[in-house]
């Protein structure tokens, strides 16, 4: 029992602090970075209403829900987020959302690697059976990320999306304890 | 899927409203030999008011992360005693019993042991749990062999952890396994 | 032999003491982001605290302790500068049963080893039994943490219940030990 949990190759999971909500609104002042992550309406946040959310939110304690910033190893830097949500304990099932906030960190690797870090998490620390997540079909380099780390497609709920003058799907992606650790065997 | 779950032959597992269970668990509460045996929080009579502002504090909770029943007979629907599941271990599978029979005249004759079972058949197939733990006084036979009944195996004493009426009791701790229940119901 | 003069809180190395609010937060922080100090402790699944949420932790402490009068919580520090290394909690005390339970942990590895953890229990134990004038002490430790379990066994605690298969981590079940020690097996 080893290994640091919480520990990658690229990138560390650590807590959620003041400076998450002020990386937010730095965040989603890229509509880019934004509608790739949110299906809300993209629209700038001020820090203070993501500070005042953030007080909000962390306010009581969160049984069910694993929020954690990703930091990059060799400078420590915070250049997104990942956590587990709405954990149905009885089903052993939950969802992953991750988001790495500035696009110069996009595409290499480090994404991936916060998955991992949080699969292990999930099927090692929270004994989960299943993982599911949603993403959107026009971020294919997300869905890349996630086929890497093991996620299998479960569907698609069709024209779900409506953005820059065209309809869009959310697909549907889950991975199985059995199925990640066969992944995992050997290592 | 077609299991019943919460309801046997001579009980049923039913819901606790605040008002109906607090009075009767104030009027158990008078019985002192019940409470002692219960639990090991000194006796102390609380009003009925009181154990009601504990219970609707407990159940407006946003997450509610407790299982606790009321023990009502078959066909009489008499409210007996109650059985709860709690201390939730999630990520372990691992969660505590409690049982309670309040009226007296219902000791000894199996409405605990089925009330029991009706709650291991709760948590393992509804709640899918691992295993299932509970604490019971060592000279408290009637119960542990009840337990036994059950399917709990005997996992140590933990001793002189209860001192009362001038005696020193151990607390036996009890465990049932997923697998061990599933073979007791073959 | 035990003497009102003798100090309740100093060991040789490390001393019992209080909260400080203002820095630990910060240094427990760090700890919490070790998963194996995390799960050494117990089946509390590990989740990473910021010092802010420290600082929560360490108000509701104190609350319960004035309010449940139930517990009581010390920080484990150096005695040569004061520098916070783990902590020491007696809690779920039974005042009518004279029973209590114990826990501790020494947040840095490298602070690990050093006989730190032996002399925070012997201060915690003189001071269930000789302030608290309790009657018995439990211990849970999970079977993996064979250190703690040598701790607690040196200090005269007896392995009292195996519930079997409470743990599961790393993909394999564990059991979960609880430890008892009465007050007569107790030699201060």
């Amino acid at each position: 029992m080893n290994d640091n949990l919480l520990v990658g190759k690229l990138v560390r999971l650590s807590a959620v602090t003041e400076a998450w909500p002020e990386a937010i609104a730095r965040w989603s002042r890229s509509s880019e970075t934004f509608r790739l992550m949110d299906s809300g309406v993209s629209s700038p946040y001020s820090v203070k209403a993501t500070k005042d959310m953030f007080d909000k939110e962390f306010q009581q304690e969160k049984p069910n829900n694993f929020l954690f910033t990703i930091h990059m190893l060799q400078d420590d830097q915070m250049i997104g987020d990942i956590g587990l949500d709405g954990i149905r304990w009885t089903h052993g099932d939950c969802f992953v959302g991750i988001g790495i906030g500035e696009k110069q960190f996009w595409g290499k690797g480090y994404g991936t690697d916060a998955m991992r870090i949080i699969l292990r998490f999930a099927f090692y620390e929270l004994n989960l059976h299943r993982v599911s997540l949603n993403v959107f079909d026009y971020n294919p380099r997300a869905i890349r990320s996630y086929e890497k780390a093991g996620f299998t497609h479960e569907g698609r709920v069709r024209q779900s999306l409506n953005r820059a003058g065209r309809r869009w799907d959310v697909v549907y992606m889950g991975i199985l304890r059995a199925e990640w650790e066969r992944m995992n065997a050997g290592q | 899927m077609n299991a019943i779950l919460l309801t046997g032959s001579r009980v049923r597992l039913a819901c606790q409203d605040a008002q109906e269970t607090s009075l009767a668990f104030a009027r158990w509460q008078r019985d002192t030999q019940y409470v002692r045996l219960l639990s090991t929080d000194p006796a102390f009579p609380w009003s009925a008011e009181k154990i009601k502002s504990w219970m609707v504090e407990e159940q407006e909770k946003p997450l509610q992360d407790e299982f606790f029943f009321n023990i009502r007979t078959i066909p009489d629907d008499l409210l007996i005693g109650f059985v709860g599941l709690h201390e939730f271990s999630w990520a372990h599978g691992d969660a505590w019993v409690a049982i309670g029979i309040g009226e007296r005249q219902y000791w000894g004759k199996g409405y605990g042991t089925e009330a029991m079972r009706l709650a291991l058949q709760f948590a393992f197939m509804e709640l899918n749990l691992w295993r299932v733990s509970l604490g019971v006084y060592n000279n408290n036979t009637r119960a542990i062999r009840s337990y036994q009944k059950a399917g709990f195996q005997i996992e140590g004493l933990q001793r002189s952890a209860g001192r009362r009426a001038g005696q020193v009791w151990d607390i036996c701790f009890m465990g049932i396994l997923r697998r061990e229940w599933e073979k007791s119901l073959e | 032999m035990m003497t009102i003069e003798k100090s309740l809180y100093e060991g040789e190395q490390i001393c019992l003491a209080s909260i400080d609010h203002e820095n630990d937060p910060q240094i427990e922080s760090g700890w919490t982001h070790d998963a194996e100090y995390i799960r050494l402790l117990g089946p509390e699944p590990v989740r990473p605290l910021s010092p802010a949420q420290i600082k929560k932790k360490y108000e509701a402490i104190e609350k319960e302790i004035e309010e449940e009068k139930n517990s009581f919580y010390f920080t484990l520090r150096m005695r040569s500068d004061d520098r916070l290394i783990g902590f020491a909690r007696l809690n779920w005390i039974e005042w009518n049963h004279g029973s209590g339970h114990i826990e501790l942990g020494i947040g840095s590895p490298q602070d690990r080893g050093q006989g730190y953890g032996s002399e925070a229990l012997k201060l915690l134990l003189n001071f269930a039994f000789d302030e608290l004038n309790l009657h018995r002490l439990s211990a849970s430790v999970p079977e993996y943490n064979t250190t703690a379990l040598h701790l607690f066994q040196k200090a005269g605690f007896q392995v009292e219940v195996r519930r079997r298969q409470a743990l599961q981590r790393d993909g394999r079940r564990w059991d979960m030990l609880h430890l008892g020690l009465l007050r007569q097996e107790w030699s201060p």
